[in-house]
This record gives structure tokens, sequence and C-alpha cells, in this order.
């Protein structure tokens, strides 16, 4: 009797989990689509956002999702190849570098913002731009980023690296050839997660890539972003709750589509190593 | 395999008089591909890892062209042996080899050796076949471009040539581009030997390669290695004492004495096998010991 | 941690010149993702430290509330609250959690495509951004709490936001934990004829509790950090959290709202309690990775 109880208990808790979570979901989804559409997606905010659409602001945000991948990947890639590949189990400075990237993705996004305001737009005269945003998100997602690419490049078989030495290659050659294309999936990985985390973040671009909604027309310009537009439209612009789904719902197509695409980059490239010579 | 290849001839290595004299005094001559003269020549080796010694002073000359196969219980210091004569011991940050390996005037041991260019000579062939997870093409084409073949048409004739030399060519020559990980494993372990024969190496290092196979493709394999007789030196470990016996020229018995490998009884195969000196290499071939 | 046991194969001395090259270039991009926290911990240092000489460190304590324009910068009130949400929304988040976990772990199979569904959902719901959390929770929850006991935007909103979005994290740690048990221990309790119920509470809960705590810990910490979502359903006024249904403010929250136009000393005091922010987070990570096994590096 207890046993069905218990049983019939925690289905009930689970059950209630889902649908709270169907509720989320379903809003976003059903208030979103009503005032998403084409023009929603290619026009400018009018009116603060309550008329008129998002262009500018997906623009800004891709930008600043371009320059937090192009820092954090092959500076990532590189401490991740190290960390597997050149350094011993127990050495102080691997350790202690381990370390150091497990506080750093410890550290709450507003703090990155903070440092980011203090860092790049004022220190190194940034201002309030794309290029300090992204700066300060790239930051943000290097340790975790390194974390997936490490372990990916751990659980290659290590029988290919012993064939690779054995036949005369140098370590850079089987890395490159061999390690990096097996441990392709977990780097993917690393980068959805990455990219995923960028696209969502906002506390940490408020006060680094700034509010302006126009279009950006450099690196260096302002620019708002995705998950920022939805915190000031429903926050500061009352009436702005419609187009606020409608972005969230945007955002949340955009994360899935990464996503997929990554998937699908990941099959593609796999398949290509695999099949030529 | 389809056509029988005619064995190999010993070639003009021969007259090749700047290897290192034969030192183990009067060996009867062996077989007719097997030219006394030494190709490694091993002397006082010894293995450690930790600081605890796993292989003790193990001095054997490695005759040019001929098969010698490495016997001994598990853990007597066989792979450790291997390992040390193409510094993949360098892989261990833990290991320590003492002793020599006079080796075309230098020695391995202590000389500066440049690894790449010493391992491209020395080969080794693993246990577990270990192709890379490219395709078949790749995986023999890869060694050859990182050892400065640039030559397309170089690449294709050795890679062609050596997947011949082990039987490979006509299972795979129309599926060249699939990936190597979709052979089948005597078809990977022998795309591994032709990956270690594209480069010609002098030597050949081989590891239990037959113990993963399925007793067909074992054969093939054992077949493939009896065909490298003459024209490259073999030293293979085995557990198969029948597969010892039926391939190798030469043998050495390696076995633990206070935890300690050891070499006990080194001479040709023959001898080894039908008149052991030692009455331990007679009671392991026996099967009374290990 | 089989993944760690791979033989460190590159490790001694480094014979190729080009390999040498190339680790000793890696090896400086290490060092500056290194360096990268403590430029991190300098500036916020540097920044906060007008707030923090001179006694400055001193108002934080002795104010009794954070009026900046009056120079009062007293932050218990938000420490409060920031801590009052985090327990509350770990409260209510492992009973649920946990349910869930022990559902897809006991009671459907999980081949099957409902357990594929709710994992596909918590795994989807672990990516949504949190200001899509805090949209949801300012139009639908404030209000409905709002019915309840205006104005809405409360202590409780704030927890039962933060209890959503930590809930993924918690239930899919739990649900790795569980698997990672044993068969043996389970069909052990079994043998013993216990009941479903005594496997799981006494058996099955207490083996899997290091990687449950841990997952905990981990989720209290991102609860703590959170930021978005709480300052738009928690009502932001500065006061010690004395109802469910009181306004409060988190100090992430207070850091988004006042960094547009806060000058010099209440500058840096918003720096200061970044700093604050981050060494209580690290402290909670800290604990979690102890409690992980050192889970997540080696
Ligand atoms: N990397 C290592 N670190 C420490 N000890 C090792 C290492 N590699 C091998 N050893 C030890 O050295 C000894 C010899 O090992 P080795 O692999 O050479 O034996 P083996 O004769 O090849 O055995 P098998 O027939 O099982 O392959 C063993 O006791 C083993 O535990
Ligand atoms: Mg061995």
């Amino acid at each position: 009797m207890a046993d069905q109880i218990f049983k019939a208990v925690i289905l009930a808790c689970t059950a209630f989990i889902g649908l709270v979570f169907l509720w989320i979901l379903g809003e976003v989804v059903v208030k979103g689509i009503s005032h998403l559409s084409f023009s929603f997606l290619f026009d400018a905010p009018v009116n603060s956002g309550r008329a008129g659409g998002i262009a500018p602001i997906l623009v800004s945000t891709l930008m600043i999702i371009i320059v937090a991948v192009s820092v954090s990947v092959p500076l990532g890639l590189g401490v991740a190849v190290w960390l597997s590949e050149f350094t011993k189990q127990g050495q102080k400075f691997a350790t202690s570098t381990r370390l150091t990237l497990d506080v750093l993705a410890g550290i709450p996004s507003i703090v990155y913002g903070l440092f980011g305001n203090a860092f790049f737009c004022i220190y190194l005269g940034l201002g309030f731009s794309i290029l300090s945003g992204g700066l300060t998100l790239a930051c943000m997602i290097l340790p975790i980023f390194i974390r997936t690419c490490e372990m990916g490049l751990r659980t290659v078989n290590d029988s290919w690296r012993k064939g690779a030495l054995a036949l005369g290659m140098t370590r850079t050659a089987a890395i490159w050839h061999i390690l990096l294309p097996s441990a392709t999936p977990a780097i993917i990985a690393g980068l959805v997660l990455g990219i995923g985390r960028a696209t969502a973040e906002t506390a940490a671009l408020i006060f680094t890539s700034g509010y302006v909604d126009r279009m950006p027309e450099s690196f260096m310009d302002s620019g708002r972003a995705l998950a920022v537009h939805i915190y000031d439209l429903s926050m500061n612009v009352t009436g702005g709750d419609h187009a606020a789904y409608a972005t969230a719902l945007t955002l949340i197509i955009l994360i899935v589509f990464f996503n997929i695409m990554a998937q699908f980059m990941m099959d593609q490239w796999l398949g290509r190593k695999v099949l030529s010579s | 395999m389809t056509q029988k290849q005619p064995p190999y001839k010993a070639d003009k290595d021969n007259q090749d008089e700047r290897a290192i004299p034969y030192t183990l005094g009067n060996l009867e001559a062996g077989e007719p591909c097997c030219i006394p003269k030494a190709h490694l020549q091993v002397q006082n080796l010894s293995v450690s890892y930790n600081n605890i010694t796993v292989l003790d002073d193990v001095s054997l000359d490695i005759h040019k062209g001929c098969i010698t196969a490495l016997i001994g219980p598990s853990g007597c210091g066989k792979t450790s042996f291997l390992s040390a004569l193409n510094k993949l011991t360098d892989l261990t940050a833990s290991a320590e080899v003492k002793g020599s390996i006079l080796f075309d005037t230098q020695n391995l041991v202590s000389d500066k050796i440049d690894v790449m260019a010493l391992r491209r000579r020395i080969g080794m062939i693993f246990q577990q076949p270990n192709p890379f997870p490219l395709s078949i093409w790749r995986n023999l084409d890869l060694p050859l471009r990182e050892h400065g073949f640039r030559n397309k048409s170089v690449r294709r004739k050795k890679i062609e040539k050596s997947l011949q030399d082990v039987g490979l060519w006509d299972e795979v020559k129309d599926r060249l581009q699939d990936s190597a990980l979709a052979l089948s494993g005597g078809q990977q372990q022998r795309l591994c030997i032709a990956r270690a024969l594209v480069l010609e190496p002098e030597i050949l290092l081989m590891d239990e390669p037959c113990s993963a196979l399925d007793p067909i493709s074992s054969c093939v394999v054992e077949e493939l290695i009896l065909r490298l007789q003459g024209k490259y030196t073999v030293i293979i470990v085995t557990h198969n004492l029948a597969q010892a016996r039926r391939i190798a020229n030469y043998a050495a018995f390696f076995w633990m004495k206070e935890r300690v490998g050891k070499l006990i009884e080194f001479g040709q195969c023959q001898h080894l096998f039908e008149t052991p000196k030692d009455d331990l290499t007679a009671a392991y071939i026996s099967g009374a010991k290990g | 941690m089989a993944l760690l046991k791979t033989s460190f194969l590159f490790l001694s001395s480094l014979k190729h010149q080009p390999d040498r090259t190339l680790s000793f270039f890696l090896a400086i991009l290490a060092a500056l993702s290194g360096l990268l926290l403590l430029l991190v911990i300098l500036f916020l240092a540097k920044e906060a430290w007008p707030g923090l000489t001179n006694g400055g460190w001193r108002s934080f304590l002795t104010h009794k509330s954070w009026y900046p324009l009056e120079g009062m910068f007293g932050i218990f009130p938000m420490i409060w609250a920031s801590l009052a949400m985090m327990f509350g929304a770990v409260l209510i988040a492992i009973p649920l959690g946990l349910s869930a976990a022990i559902v897809m772990r006991f009671y459907i199979p999980p081949t099957s495509l409902l357990a594929q569904a709710y994992r596909l959902i918590l795994g989807l719901l672990a990516g949504i951004p949190s200001v899509v959390y805090g949209l949801w929770g300012l139009t639908v929850l404030v209000p409905l709490i709002g019915q309840l006991h205006p104005p809405g935007a409360s202590l409780l909103a704030a927890i039962l936001i933060l209890a959503l979005m930590i809930l993924p994290t918690i239930a899919l740690t739990a649900l790795a934990a569980l698997e990672a048990i044993p068969k043996t221990i389970l069909s052990g309790a079994a043998a013993l004829g216990m009941s479903q119920k005594g496997q799981i509470l006494s058996v099955a809960l207490p083996a899997a509790r290091m990687g449950i705590i841990g997952g905990i810990l981990l989720s209290m910490a991102r609860a703590l950090g959170e930021t978005m979502a709480v300052l738009m359903v928690a009502g932001n006024v500065v006061q010690n959290p004395d109802s469910l249904f009181a306004p409060v403010r988190a100090l992430t929250a207070n850091i988004a709202l006042e960094m547009a136009y806060a000058t010099s000393f209440h500058r840096a005091s918003l720096f200061a309690s970044g700093l604050l922010l981050t060494f209580l987070v690290f402290l909670l990570s800290w604990f979690a990775s102890r409690n992980m096994g050192n889970n997540h590096y080696g």
C-alpha cells in the first residue's frame, strides 16, 4: 500500500513538472507565433520595440556570437590540446591551469559583465560595443569549451597515438590528422554548449555591448542582443509583451537551429575526413 | 590470398659491410635466408618503471633478415623489450632503459637519436590492430606524407605495392576510400602491417600480432610474416609456441626470476625447442610451466 | 573516471622540433587562459578598491539598508534575499527533481517514447535562456501570485522561477548518479524481499548520494549567480525577506539595476558585491566538485 502511494506521489510530481514545462513552452510558442512574422524578422524596431521588428537585434546577436566564437574556439582548442596531449598527470602548471578554468567556469555571468565593463569597455577603451560584448562572452564560454574538448581528446583511443608515433610521425601530425578529427564530436558539442550560453546571455551583455537597437555598422558599434531585447521589452516597455514573446520564440528557435546545424556539420566533417584521401 | 608470391631472397644487403659484426660466437648458420650478422645488438639491457626493474640484463643479437621469436610468460617484459628497441618507452614518463642497443653504429640508449627517423626504420605492429579512423588509403598515405613523400604517384605506387605485399590489395582495391575501421580484424592487422611496410623499414617489431585474431586470420598473418623473412628483420612476440616454432629462425625465452624478467635462453629456434639447454626452457616448452 | 585513466602518452621529453614549438606555443595559450582568472579578480578588485579602503567596507556591514543616493550601502538585506531565494528554490526543486529522476530510472523503461520525450524536454529546458523564464514569470506567474497577495512580484515568485530553472540540472545529475549504481546492489536488495519503495529510498538514493548532492550544490551555485530571471520577478525592493510575498532585491539584480548610472563609491560597492558573489559561488562549486569525486576534472 505504502508502495502504491509512494509511486503515485512521485509519478504525480514528475507529471506536474512535465506539465509546467509544457506550459512555459506552450506560452512562448502560442504568444510568440501570433506576433512573429516575416516582417518582424526583417524590420527595425519602432516605438521602443512595441512595433516593428528585430532585424538590427538579430544582426547584433550574430555579430556578438561571431566575436565570441572566433576568439574562444582557437584559444580553447589550443589549451585543450595542450592539457590533454602535452602535460603530465600531476604536473603543477597543468593542474593549476585546470583549477583556474574550473573557477572561471563557476563565475556568475553578471560578474563577467562587471569585468567586461571594467576591462574591455573602459580599460581597453573599446566602449560599449559588439566587440566588448563578444570578448566578454568569449571569456565566459572559454572554460566550458576547453573542458568538453579536453574530455573529448582524452577519450580518443590511445592506440592511435601509439600507432602514429610508432610510424615515426610527429605528435603535431598525430594531433592534427588523427586526434583532433576523432575528437570532433566533443569539440562540436563544446561549441554548441558555448554558443547556446552566448546566445542566451543577458546579464554579461547589458554593460558591455549595450542597449542601442540601431543596425550596427561595425564591431565597434553598440548593439543589443536578443536576450537583452526581451529583458528591455518586458521590464521597461509597457505593452511590449507580445514583441517580447515573439523575440523569445525567435531566440529559442535560433538556439535549436544552432544545435541542429552543429549536428549536421559534425556528420559532414566526419564523413569527409573518412571518405576522402 | 590469391597469388602465391615467390619467397624473398636476401638481397644486396648481404654485402653491406657497414653493419655491426656478428658477436655472439659461432652459431651454426640457420635457414638459407638467414644471414649470421647482427642487425641489432642488445647488451645488458634493463628496463624499469618507477625505478622497479622489470627486465634485467638482456644480451642478444638480432640477426639480419631473420625472424626472432620472443616467448615467455605474461609480464616478463617482452613488450617492454620491444618498446625499448624503437624507443617507444619514451612515451612512458616513468620508464627508464639502461644498457646498450647498437643499431647501425649508433647506441639507441645513450646516443642522441632522431626518434622519428629511427621509428621509420624500425616499425612496430601491436597486439590490437590499430588502424587510424581514416580511409584505408589515408591510413597508408598519411605516414608517407609525414615522411616527406610529396609526389602523389610515388605514394600511390608504394601504397599499392605494400597492400599487395600483405595480400590485401585484391580485397580492398575497390574500396580504398572506405573507413579502415570497417575491415575485419584480420584485414585490419594486415593493413597495420602494410602501413608499417609502406615506409620500408629494416626491422619490424611485432607484439603478439595474431593474438587478437581468429584462427584463420591468424594463419593468414602468419603466412605473411613468413614471406617477410629474408627481406626484413622481424622480431615477434608470441604466446603461441607452435607458431614460434613454425615461423622463427631464432627464439629467445624470457622468464621471471624474483619478479624480474630475464633472458634465459637464446638460440636457433630448432635448438631451443628440441634440445633446450636450460631446464626452465625445457619445462616451459613442454607445457609444464607458465 | 575511466577516461582519466588513459595513459598519458605524449608526456615525456619532446624529441622533435615542431613538437617542441607547438608545445611551447600551446603552453603560452594555456598560461593566457589561466591569467584570465587573475585578470578578472584583478579588475574586480581594482574597481572595488575605493569602496573597500578607508573603512569603506564597514559601511557594508553597519548600514541598515542600501540607499546609494543617501550614502547608505548596507548589503545584508540583499544577501539575505539572495540566500532565501537560493534555499527556497532548492527546497522545492530537490523533491521534484529527485522524483523525476527516480521515475525515469525505475518506473518507465528508458527506451520508451515517453522517457525520451521527457529527457528531451528537460534537456531543452536546461538550455532555455534565463530571460525567457523571467518573461514567463513576469507575465504569467507574477499576476497569479498578485491575485493571491498583491503586488505579486515577490520572494515567492523568485523562488518558484529559480526552482524551475534548476530543476533540469538536479533531475539530470540525479538520473546520471542513479544510473551509475551497479545493478548487483539493486538486485541484492530485491533478493532480500524489499519493496520497490524500500529499494529506492534506502538503497538506491543513499548509494547515489554523492552525485545527487554534487548536482544540488552546482544548482545552488547557479541559483545564487542567476540575475535576469530574479531581476524580472522579485520586485527589487531592498528589504529583509520577512515574508514570502514581500518584494525583495537579490545581490545580482542589484548590480544589473544600478551599474548603468553608478559612479565612484557607488560603482565600487557594486564591484565589491560582485567579488562577494564570486566568492560564494566559488565555495559552492568547490564543495560540489569535491562531492562529485572531482568528476569534472582530475
Ligand atoms: N607503463 C608501465 N608502468 C609501470 N609498469 C609497467 C608499465 N608497462 C609495463 N609495466 C610492468 O612491466 C612488466 C612487464 O610488462 P610487459 O608488458 O613488458 O610484459 P609482457 O611480457 O609483454 O607481458 P604480456 O605477455 O602479458 O604482454 C609488468 O610487470 C608490467 O606490470
Ligand atoms: Mg606484452
